[in-house]
């Protein structure tokens, strides 16, 4: 029988490895699995090197796991927010690497990770400084930039609804980079609000369907950043 | 002296109301953060308008009122919205497949500079020390049908936002086609540079003045109504 459920956001990373890469799902604070990357605070794993839209606000969920020096690198279009003090300290004090990327570019980068594409041209950057140093080919008369896939060792999402097969719902805006970071790593971690039995979810509105997650682990009443912030949470 | 005290010129509601009139009826549209944003606010009566933001959403509506935000329910500026009827949810390569893909017919973004030949530079001052973060503003530019730039005419300190040549990092290369600002409707055309449209009480030569590169004036410049 295929059982992806595991017990608790403890065991669901617990074979993260130093040095992986990891896919950390989120815009903002919509679809970040705060739970997960506490869990992998916890883990210890260290050189990290995380792709992920922001760098988090607070001191908690992924500016935490980045204040806790944990993350060697991050892949990312917006390193910045109003409440986003982690990353620029570090950064400044050149403690640690980013590799900026449009946002567009790093979600076709992972979605060509997850579709086994190891390179796509994309007009976006084309003339550029993000540009620079990357192969540059003319189709139809228009320079197009080649970008390579983004391929992980895990992803941590969060999504709404699961079966033990994988399938999985998204909430609203928190789908984001969800459904595309489960295709592209080898093992795809998704915290659920609610976990259902198989046939629970219409087959019709499954959006990432099971083949691509690997384990899953029920989260109700998940926190959200901008309430920790709030509330002045810092973690561990 | 700041460029606001010694001219007349549009506010930010007259500058979005001005570019507003420019988005064509059954327009996909996609509104960068700012004085962009103001612009849903002033669609003619009679048009219908898609707004799409690149986290995810197509058709979206205003913000909610206090109490009821979601903070899963939010725009690219990470700020809480509203569902209109028909309204779908995508993940981040859809909804760049819609920018890269030629799908979003219209885009308004703000700008720190705007280039006779149509160079934009709208994400990074390229200062030492300055946290780089460029989000979606290079797919946006790479994509969507059109581009056109709202923005204050001059900066804060006064230096002109129109220019001969870009000094900020670019965004792209030759991508915007017209820009909305507090004193004149400036199209980017192969000559560079040309007037259309003048604020109230505001004359040729000090728009001239207060732009960084040669503007040419267009045959019957119009006055904008604000």
């Amino acid at each position: 029988m295929i059982d992806k459920r595991v017990g608790d956001p403890a065991q669901a990373v617990a074979d993260v490895k130093d040095g992986d890469t990891v896919l950390i799902g989120g815009f903002g604070e919509a679809g970040s699995p705060i739970e997960l990357i506490h869990a992998l605070i916890d883990q210890g794993a260290r050189d990290l090197v995380v792709a992920s839209n922001n760098t988090g606000n607070g001191q908690v969920g992924l500016a935490a796991l980045i204040a806790a020096g944990r993350v060697r690198k991050m892949i990312c279009s917006y390193p910045r927010s109003s409440n986003s003090r982690v990353f620029p300290e570090l950064y400044r004090k050149g403690q640690i690497e980013l590799e900026l990327v449009p946002q567009g570019t790093l979600a076709e980068r992972i979605r060509a990770g997850g579709a086994g594409v190891p390179a796509f041209f994309t007009p976006s950057s084309v003339g550029t400084v993000l540009a620079e140093g990357k192969e540059v080919r003319e189709f139809e008369g228009r320079p197009y930039v080649m970008e390579r896939w983004l391929r992980a060792d895990f992803a941590l999402v969060k999504a709404e609804l699961g079966d033990r097969l994988g399938n999985l719902t998204y909430n609203k805006t928190a789908r984001n980079f969800g459904p595309i970071m489960c295709m592209a790593a080898r093992t795809a971690i998704v915290q659920v609000s609610r976990i259902v039995e198989p046939g629970g979810i219409d087959p019709e509105v499954v959006v990432t369907p099971g083949v691509f997650v690997k384990r899953i682990v029920e989260v109700a009443n998940a926190a959200h950043e901008s309430v920790l912030v709030a509330q002045g949470v810092t973690y561990p | 002296m700041t460029a606001e005290l010694i001219h007349a010129g549009l506010t930010r509601d007259e500058m979005a109301r001005r570019a507003a009139r420019d988005i064509p009826d059954g327009a996909y549209v996609n509104l960068g953060i700012g004085i962009p944003e103001l612009v849903a606010a002033h669609i003619p009566p009679g048009r219908e308008v898609i707004y799409h933001t690149e986290n995810g959403v197509m058709g979206f509506g205003p913000p909610p009122p206090e109490g009821e935000e979601d903070p899963e329910l939010i725009n690219a500026g990470k700020k809480p919205i509203t569902l209109l009827p028909g309204a779908s949810f995508f993940h981040h390569a859809d909804s760049f497949a819609m920018i890269r893909g030629g799908h979003i017919d219209f885009c308004i973004l703000g700008a720190m500079q705007v280039a006779r030949n149509g160079d934009l530079a709208n994400w990074s001052t390229g200062a030492p020390g300055a946290i780089p973060a460029v989000g979606g503003a290079m797919d946006l530019v790479a994509g969507a049908g059109r581009i056109v730039v709202i923005t204050e005419h001059c900066a804060k300190d006064g230096s002109p936002k129109l220019v001969d040549a870009c000094t900020y990092p670019l965004t792209g290369r030759g991508v915007v086609a017209r820009v909305f600002t507090d004193l004149a409707v400036v199209d980017v055309t192969s000559e560079g540079f040309v007037l259309r449209e003048i604020a109230p009480g505001v004359d040729l030569d000090t728009v001239r003045r207060l732009t960084g590169a040669p503007l040419l004036a267009a045959a019957g410049i119009k006055t904008i109504e604000p």
